[in-house]
């Protein structure tokens, strides 16, 4: 059984006295444990697909089903649990708040769940000795480096356990480096199990996923599994 | 780590604008309670001025004759052989249910006596009432003790060119002159005071009283229900309310009284907007951040929430502090108002207040702040990220 299908989802948006095609009676299925990446270029539609599976946009027309789950058939309120229990986001400028440490900004998605204290505590450490910062939770963000907090982020969107991760350009302001361990870890978790979806403009991370979809004009252009050689080289 | 974790982090790193709000609503609560903590000062200070003015209440004998007119007061019969109030009726004044607000009872016997064969108003009083009474009373001399002494007024000292010390006869009996009144301007210059028992029995009026002044404690005091009650314990007599001194006084003070609302009222509209501006622009900044609340699963009401609880902590604190600075204010004040007379009294409720009307204004301030945060749609928040 398919973990999200996306049935005819269209989205338009009002630019002044345009109407734009974000997405375009888009079909899409993914499998559960899948780490599918999202290609295309600027205004394809990437990031929209992301906020409309992600409950934060509500398509114009169609249905997103997650995990059995009509979205938006759900409630304001009910669309913000289900993106508490069901969604983990990474955000491309890592988005951590900066008044709380890491630690703290792991523990920000527990802070409204009936776990104990001393629960939320031993979940945020977890999740933080599995990004490898151990070392660095009393740490705000400011005193990490881009790849610390970029982990950082990632161990908040894992620390409720959520079936689907979706991650929006993770590695887009990282160097070389950072960018390779960001990807080694999402590999890992994938290879734990976990479906991921992550949006990106660079070729350099075809490789680690198992399938990407390229996307134009608010429709998939190509869906391959595993095949760098089949997306368009105008990527 | 709970939402009130990120509250208290919140405010400490933007410690400028906690400090800003919590100084804009202590300085509106601190001007609050300092205008109502004078009112209730000089309202005090008033009640005991008002007290110390003397009878609020006077009791007269009934009569539908002519009568002597004694300060603006008609006096049933005092000139004939009319009724009087029995001084045995006057115990009936302890069963009034107001009698906690009775402070002094001044019986008098009024009536005329002859003097060198001129006619002469003598009036009979308990002295320690009356000089309760009578606060303005300045005697030279002293105040009658025994039984032939007299106190007289400044007419009837200058009339018969009477000194301390002088002996007068009054219907035959000698009387030592013990103290000059000085002029009051009243039908006090004209009497001749003695005490109550030998004005009675000079005037041939045993057990008789022709008027009864009482000054009753007039803080939220029923005058119109003692003057009923009065009349009820009294049926023989007239009792009536001096409400022309009462209703000034008072009016006095309800014009203070309006006056500080009206300022406290402009103080705390200004301290909510103040909040409400603040809180706005807070919010403004926090877009970013309450998007990736909304995006990471915070209910609206959980955002709700943060914001109205980092409202109701700087409204508290504003509370707290703006109490205690309105009264250091009062403290200060006080002296220089009423020449230091006023005095300060603990007022459980003015504190209890204090503090909840300034949560109260900083909660509904907020109110709009908040709702607009919780309003904001988690894409429409993202796209400031």
């Amino acid at each position: 059984m398919s973990l999200i299908t996306l049935d005819k989802v269209h989205k338009n948006y009002i630019n002044g006295a345009d109407c734009v095609i974000a997405l375009n009676k888009l079909c899409l299925t993914v499998e559960e444990g899948t780490f599918l990446g999202v290609m295309g270029p600027s205004g394809s539609g990437k990031s929209t697909l992301l906020s409309v599976l992600g409950a934060l946009a509500s398509p114009s027309s169609g249905s997103v089903i997650v995990d059995g789950i009509d979205v938006y058939g759900l409630s304001a309120e009910k669309q913000a649990d289900f993106r508490r229990e069901y969604l983990g986001f990474i955000f491309q400028s890592h988005n951590l708040i900066p008044y709380l440490n890491a630690l703290e900004n792991v523990m920000l998605p527990l802070a409204v769940t009936r776990f104990s204290a001393d629960e939320k505590r031993r979940r945020a450490n977890d999740m933080l000795k599995r990004v490898g910062l151990p070392d660095r939770m009393l740490h705000l963000p400011q005193q990490l480096s881009g790849g610390e907090q970029e982990r950082v982020a990632i161990a908040r969107a894992l620390v409720n356990s959520p079936p689907l991760l979706l991650a929006d350009e993770p590695t887009g302001s990282l160097d070389t480096t950072n960018s390779h361990q960001v990807m080694s870890l999402l590999k890992e978790l994938h290879e734990d199990g976990q479906t991921i979806i992550m949006v990106t403009h660079n070729r350099e991370n075809l490789e680690w996923f198992d399938r990407t979809v390229y996307l134009r004009d608010g429709k998939v252009e190509k869906d391959v599994q595993s095949c760098l050689d089949q997306l368009p080289q105008a990527i | 780590m709970r939402l009130e974790h990120i509250v208290l982090h919140n405010l400490r790193r933007r410690k400028g604008r906690a400090v800003f709000l919590v100084i804009g609503l202590l300085i509106g609560v601190a001007t609050v309670v300092t205008l109502l903590s004078l009112t209730d000062a000089l309202g005090r200070r008033a009640q005991n001025e008002l007290e110390n003015f003397g009878a609020n209440i006077i009791i007269t004998p009934r009569s539908d004759e002519l009568t002597l007119n004694y300060g603006g007061v008609q006096l049933g019969g005092v000139n004939l052989v009319a009724k009087e109030i029995e001084q045995a009726d006057l115990v009936k004044i302890d069963d009034i249910p107001n009698r906690r607000n009775v402070a002094t009872i001044g019986p008098k016997v009024l009536g005329a006596v002859e003097i060198e064969g001129q006619r002469v108003m003598m009036m009979g009083i308990d002295p320690d009432a009356e000089l309760k009474l009578k606060r303005w009373w300045s005697i030279a001399g002293r105040s009658i003790e025994k039984g032939n002494e007299l106190v007289v007024g400044d007419s009837v000292a200058k009339r018969f060119n009477l000194n301390m010390g002088d002996i007068l006869q009054v219907n035959g009996h000698d009387y030592t002159v013990v103290g000059l009144l000085a002029r009051t301007g009243s039908q006090d210059d004209q009497l001749l005071i003695a005490p109550l028992s030998v004005a009675q029995v000079e005037l041939d009026k045993l057990g008789q009283v022709s008027m009864v002044e009482v000054a009753a404690l007039c803080h939220d005091c029923p005058v119109d229900d003692m003057v009923n009650q009065l009349q009820h314990v009294l049926p023989g007599t007239d009792v009536q309310a001096v409400q022309q001194v009462v209703k000034t006084r008072m009016h006095a003070l309800d014009q203070f009284r309006f006056f500080a609302w009206g300022v406290a009222v402009t103080v705390v509209i200004i301290g909510a907007l103040l909040v409400f501006v603040t809180m706005m622009g807070a919010i403004s900044e926090r877009t970013r951040e309450i998007g990736i609340f909304r995006a990471i699963g915070y209910r609206r009401w959980h955002v709700l929430h943060m914001v109205l609880m980092e409202a109701a902590i700087v409204s508290t604190l504003s509370g707290v502090l703006g109490y205690l600075v309105g009264v250091g204010a009062t403290l200060i004040a006080l002296p220089l108002l009423e020449g230091g007379k006023a005095t300060w009294h603990w007022n459980s409720t003015l504190a209890v207040s204090a503090v909840l009307a300034a949560v109260v204004v900083g909660l509904l301030a907020s109110l709009p702040p908040a709702l607009r945060a919780s309003r904001l749609e988690p894409s429409e928040a993202l796209r400031a990220l």
